[in-house]
Formats: C-alpha cells, sequence, structure tokens
C-alpha cells in the first residue's frame, strides 16, 4: 500500500474487497480455474455455484493464497495476493509475509477443521493468542463472546468430538471471526451437515451478512443465495458462466448451462 | 442410578424412584456350555509350572544369593546408570528425531538430503560398532578441535557415558525420525490448512496444531522403543560404562554366581521396564485428549468406580 499503483483497481469510486482478472490455476497439466473475472464489493455477500469439479473450491483457496495462481491477477482490499509489485515486476512474498496477509481474510471449510485437541474456546483463541499476540485473558474474552454470538455459551469447554457437526461449523466460524477479518470465505460451510443441522449455521451467516461482513459463499443452498446474497456468481469447467442478482440468475438464467445446472438442484 | 438398579432386580420390585414399572418377566435360567477345554488347559499349565518349578529348584543355583545381591550397592548403582544413560540417550533421540523428521518433510532439498543420509547412516549400522566407534575415536582425532570454541583431548573427552550417549542417542535419533515423520503425516491436511487461513507461519503450525496432534501417532511406537532402550544399554558395558548388566556380571564373576546375578539383572530389567510401561500409559492417556469421547480409566480410577458400585446397594 506503501508506494502509489496506477494498476490498482478502482470501481465506480468503491474499491472492491476482491477483484479477479484472468485468473488461471494448472495443478501440473490440469488446468482448473480458465480465466476468472469477478469483483465482490465491501459488505456484499456473493454466492458462488456451479457443478462438482467446475474449480470452486479452487478459487477460493487462491484468494487468500492457499494455492498461488499461474496467471491473472487476484487482489484482496487492494494488495495484491501473494505478491508484491515494484514496478512491473512482481516479486513473490515470503511465507512470513502470507501469512499477515492471511490474518485478514477468514476461512470457513466443509470438513471444519477444527484443531481437535483443543476445546471449542481454545480454538477460538488460537488465532489472536498466536497470531496477533494478544494476552489470553483478553482472547478468552473475546472468544467467550463469539461463542456466545453463534449460541454455543455453554460449549465452550467441550473438544469438538464432542460437539455436533452443526455446533462444530459454529465454532469454525467464530474462530475465523475472532481474527477480526474484513473478508471471510466460505466453502461448502453446510454441506457435511445433516439436514436439521443446515438451519442453525445459516442463521450465523445471516447474522454476519447483516452486520455488513464482505463474504464468499460457495454453497449449495439456493435459499440462503436468494436471501441474503447480493450476488450470484455460477461456475462451471473453471469459468464464470453467469453472474448477476441471485433473483435474476435463478429466475429468469441465460445461459443454457446454467438451466441445466439450476434444474438438477431447485 | 435407578436404571443400574432396575436392571439388578428384573422381578420389578425395585425402588419406588421407577417411574413406570416393567412389564413383568421371567429370567432365563438355562444351563451354560461346560467348557472341557479350558479345565484341560488349566490342568496342563499347571502341571507344566510345576514340574518347571521343581526343575529349577533342583538346580545349583543358590537363591539366598539373588536375594542379598537385589539390593547390593554396585547393583543399584548400576541400576541407576542404565536409567541415567537410558532417559539420556532417549531425550536426545527425542531431540534429533523431530529435527531430522521436520528437516526430512520440509521444502529445503538440502535439509531433506542431510537428513536422509544421517538416517540412512545410523539406522544402516548396527548399534554395537556404532558404540566402538565412538569410544575408539581416539584413534584417528587426538584432540577434538572446535576452533576457537573448545579444544581438548578426546581421550578425555571420550569418557564411557559419552561414548555411550552419543552411541545409543544418534542411533536413537534415526529410528525417531521416522517415526515423528510417519506422525506428522498422519496428521490431516486440513489442519495445517485451517492454521494457515488463521494467519499463523509454519514454524506455529508445526508446534501448536500437527505436533500435538502427531503425538498420538508417535507416543505408542516411542514408549516401545524406551523399553527397548533400557535393554539394548546394556550394550554399553562395551565401552566400560557400568550399568547393570556389567555391574552384576562383573560380580557374577568374581562371587562365582554367574547364573544368580544373570537373575538379579533380569529382575531388574524387568521392573524398570514395568514401571516405564505403567508411564507410558499415563502419557498416552493424556495426548489422548480431544480424540476420545471419554478418556480410558486409569487403574485407580477403575478400581474407585468398582467400589462405588459395590457400596451404592448398601446406601440406597
Ligand atoms: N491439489 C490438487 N491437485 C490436483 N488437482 C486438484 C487439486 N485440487 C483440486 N484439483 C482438481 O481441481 C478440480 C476442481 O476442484 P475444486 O475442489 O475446486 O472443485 P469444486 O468446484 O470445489 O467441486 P466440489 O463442488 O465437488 O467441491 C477437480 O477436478 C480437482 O480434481
Ligand atoms: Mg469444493
Amino acid at each position: 500500500m506503501s508506494t502509489p499503483d496506477m494498476t490498482k483497481p478502482v470501481a465506480g469510486g468503491v474499491e472492491p474487497m476482491v477483484r479477479a482478472e484472468n485468473v488461471h490455476k494448472s495443478f501440473g497439466a490440469a488446468h482448473i480455474l480458465k480465466g476468472i473475472d469477478l469483483e465482490v464489493a465491501p459488505r456484499e455477500v456473493c454466492c458462488l455455484i456451479g457443478p462438482s469439479g467446475s474449480g470452486k473450491s479452487t478459487f477460493l483457496r487462491c484468494i487468500n493464497h492457499l494455492e498461488q495462481i499461474n496467471a491473472g491477477r487476484l487482489w484482496v482490499d487492494g494488495d495484491l495476493v501473494g505478491y508484491r509489485q515494484r514496478g512491473d515486476r512482481l516479486h513473490e512474498l515470503r511465507d512470513r509475509e502470507v501469512a499477515a496477509k492471511r490474518r485478514d481474510i477468514g476461512m470457513v471449510f466443509q470438513r471444519f477443521n477444527l484443531f481437535p485437541h483443543m476445546t471449542a474456546i481454545e480454538n477460538v483463541m488460537e488465532g489472536p493468542v498466536q497470531v496477533r499476540r494478544e494476552s489470553k485473558a483478553v482472547a478468552r474474552e473475546r472468544a467467550a463472546a463469539l461463542l456466545d454470538r453463534v449460541g454455543l455459551a455453554d460449549k465452550a469447554g467441550s473438544y469438538p468430538s464432542q460437539l455436533s457437526g452443526g455446533q462444530q461449523q459454529r465454532v469454525a466460524i467464530a474462530r475465523a471471526l475472532a481474527m477480526e477479518p474484513k473478508l471471510m470465505l466460505f466453502d461448502e460451510p453446510t454441506s457435511a451437515l445433516d439436514p436439521e443441522l443446515v438451519g442453525d449455521v445459516l442463521d450465523v451467516m445471516r447474522g454476519l451478512a447483516e452486520d455488513g461482513m464482505t463474504m464468499i459463499v460457495v454453497t449449495h443452498e439456493m435459499g440462503f443465495a436468494r436471501e441474503v446474497g447480493d450476488a450470484l456468481v455460477f461456475m462451471d469447467d473453471g469459468m464464470v458462466v453467469e453472474s448477476g442478482h441471485p433473483r435474476e440468475v435463478l429466475g429468469n438464467p441465460q445461459h443454457e448451462r446454467t438451466r441445466a445446472f439450476l434444474s438438477k438442484v431447485l | 442410578m435407578s436404571d443400574t438398579e432396575a436392571g439388578r432386580t428384573p422381578e420389578g420390585t425395585a425402588g419406588p424412584s421407577q417411574a413406570a414399572p416393567a412389564s413383568p418377566y421371567e429370567a432365563i435360567r438355562a444351563i451354560p456350555v461346560r467348557h472341557y477345554g479350558r479345565w484341560v488347559a488349566a490342568v496342563v499349565v499347571v502341571v507344566l509350572l510345576g514340574w518347571l518349578a521343581y526343575g529349577f529348584s533342583q538346580g545349583k543355583i543358590i537363591w539366598s544369593t539373588v536375594g542379598d545381591k537385589l539390593f547390593d550397592h554396585t547393583v543399584l548403582t548400576g541400576v541407576w546408570h542404565t536409567v541415567l544413560i537410558s532417559v539420556c540417550a532417549m531425550a536426545m533421540g527425542l531431540v534429533l528425531g523431530v529435527l531430522f523428521a521436520v528437516m526430512r518433510l520440509s521444502r529445503n532439498p538440502v535439509t531433506g538430503a542431510v537428513s536422509w543420509l544421517y538416517i540412512w547412516f545410523f539406522r544402516g549400522t548396527p548399534v554395537y560398532v556404532q558404540l566402538l566407534m565412538w569410544f575408539n575415536l581416539s584413534l584417528i582425532f587426538h584432540t577434538i578441535n572446535l576452533g576457537p570454541i573448545y579444544k581438548n583431548d578426546t581421550v578425555a573427552v571420550m569418557t564411557p557415558f559419552v561414548a555411550a550417549l552419543l552411541g545409543l542417542g544418534l542411533n536413537e535419533g534415526a529410528y525417531m525420525a521416522e517415526i515423528v515423520r510417519a506422525g506428522i503425516q498422519s496428521v490431516d491436511e486440513g489442519q495445517t490448512e485451517a492454521s494457515h487461513a488463521l494467519g499463523m507461519t509454519g514454524a506455529q503450525t508445526m508446534r501448536r496444531i500437527v505436533l500435538p496432534q502427531a503425538m498420538r501417532v508417535i507416543i505408542p511406537p516411542t514408549g516401545n522403543e524406551f523399553i527397548n532402550m533400557l535393554k539394548t544399554s546394556s550394550l554399553v558395558s562395551v565401552v566400560q560404562y557400568s550399568e547393570l548388566l556389567r555391574a552384576t556380571s562383573d560380580i557374577g564373576i568374581s562371587s562365582n554366581a554367574i547364573m544368580e546375578m544373570y537373575f538379579v539383572a533380569s529382575i531388574w530389567y524387568l521392573v524398570l521396564t514395568s514401571v516405564f510401561s505403567v508411564g507410558q500409559f499415563y502419557l498416552e492417556r493424556r495426548y489422548a485428549r480431544g480424540s476420545l469421547r471419554s478418556l480410558p480409566l486409569t487403574p485407580w480410577q477403575k478400581v474407585r468406580a468398582n467400589l462405588t458400585t459395590l457400596r451404592r446397594p448398601k446406601v440406597a
């Protein structure tokens, strides 16, 4: 941010929280992302849908640099992801610098990935204490408040194995929120859950959206996308096929592939 | 608790606490299967044991010597030395094991190659040979010269303890490196990702997230390694370190009680390995936190639980 950069994207006066420009990603010979263009404004909830294998998870993982992109540009809050630009040269960031950037991006996984050797509250405290160097007392207090916010105040001392899937996922959301991120990424947060547990998790996410959190949500919950989403993006085969307001995309899809996909999931 | 009581009195005569009385039923009274094979096996075993005991009682063993020498001062020093060298060598092996496992798994090709070489050499040659080589190092290097830091005669540095520690510790490190590597690789990749997503660095992730979880996989084979170490340490008598085996066999030779002293040694080895097996149980229990819904009871807790269930009917 220190050096003013003319290539930095500015759209309509508001700097987008996430901006992808022709993003490509390959694993060896397999070309997975084939030129993704996307913009997510601050406070926007962007839902990402598409068939299995279309590259939704891969794209999310690129946003917080769990995967490195092969071509194109990706900005989060005006900062290039994974690289530093000096003149017209790109320099790879060091592991430590990448780690620092990830602090501001929360991620919630399909399989929760809670730390099984820590209690719920220790899971939530881990980031603030280890990464932000908060004192344990402060972190514990904030963690307790966050657990309360996701409706799990009474489960602070439970280990993940003692929690239901829905409870684990809510702890995972609290853990991500503890870092006070400016962007939250959700990768199919409810698809490993029993149907009756999905609602609790979606309620928490709805609350986050109301509080103005910028969110990118990969989901198969079309109801959630319609109600909470500000934008809906349909991906297929590593490309964005169609995007727009959820009601329009869902109600009046323009592309054959979108129609075919929606007819299967709706 | 009311359901356990109800279970004990199937005729439905349980206390008034029972809300809805179960429909009356009659417990089945059947003649249990007779296991004749078990009786035959038991008789055979008793006969064989008696035969063995008789044989030993007739052998030329002076059992009183075994009893007398069990707590002999020299023997006790040997026991202490065995524990000392085993614990020190194991600690060294653990540290080296973690270090070389992490090096082996790192993306740095240099550390990976170094680690591979270390494991290749120290696992590929007998520990007996390694002990002898450390002990005789002065044959090729008269002095140990670490530039401005340290300089001394090799003979003075390479005491029996140091030679034993280097021999056992470096060898153990090679085995531990493989055990630790297996442990690290057993941790789900999602854990590393979640940790990275929080903004933790690679080192933090290893220390806070991966290694504590790898411990569950690492501890059981490490316990075996340690018990092996207690026994393998008997080899270091070759470098003149007076541990248990050397202490007992020296006495055995001088007092002409060779077998008696081997019995003394065996008794002490059994005591040591038993004590450390108990320690292993508690260590495994500690690192099972979070992976089991309820921890296994310690023997002491089991006794207490049994006592309370025995007492309960009287109380009720
Ligand atoms: N690390 C990897 N190495 C090789 N191929 C990979 C890797 N990660 C993902 N892929 C491949 O990339 C493709 C897209 O995977 P991705 O997980 O992004 O799909 P998705 O849209 O999230 O699908 P789903 O809805 O099933 O989660 C798949 O064909 C997958 O096999
Ligand atoms: Mg996916």
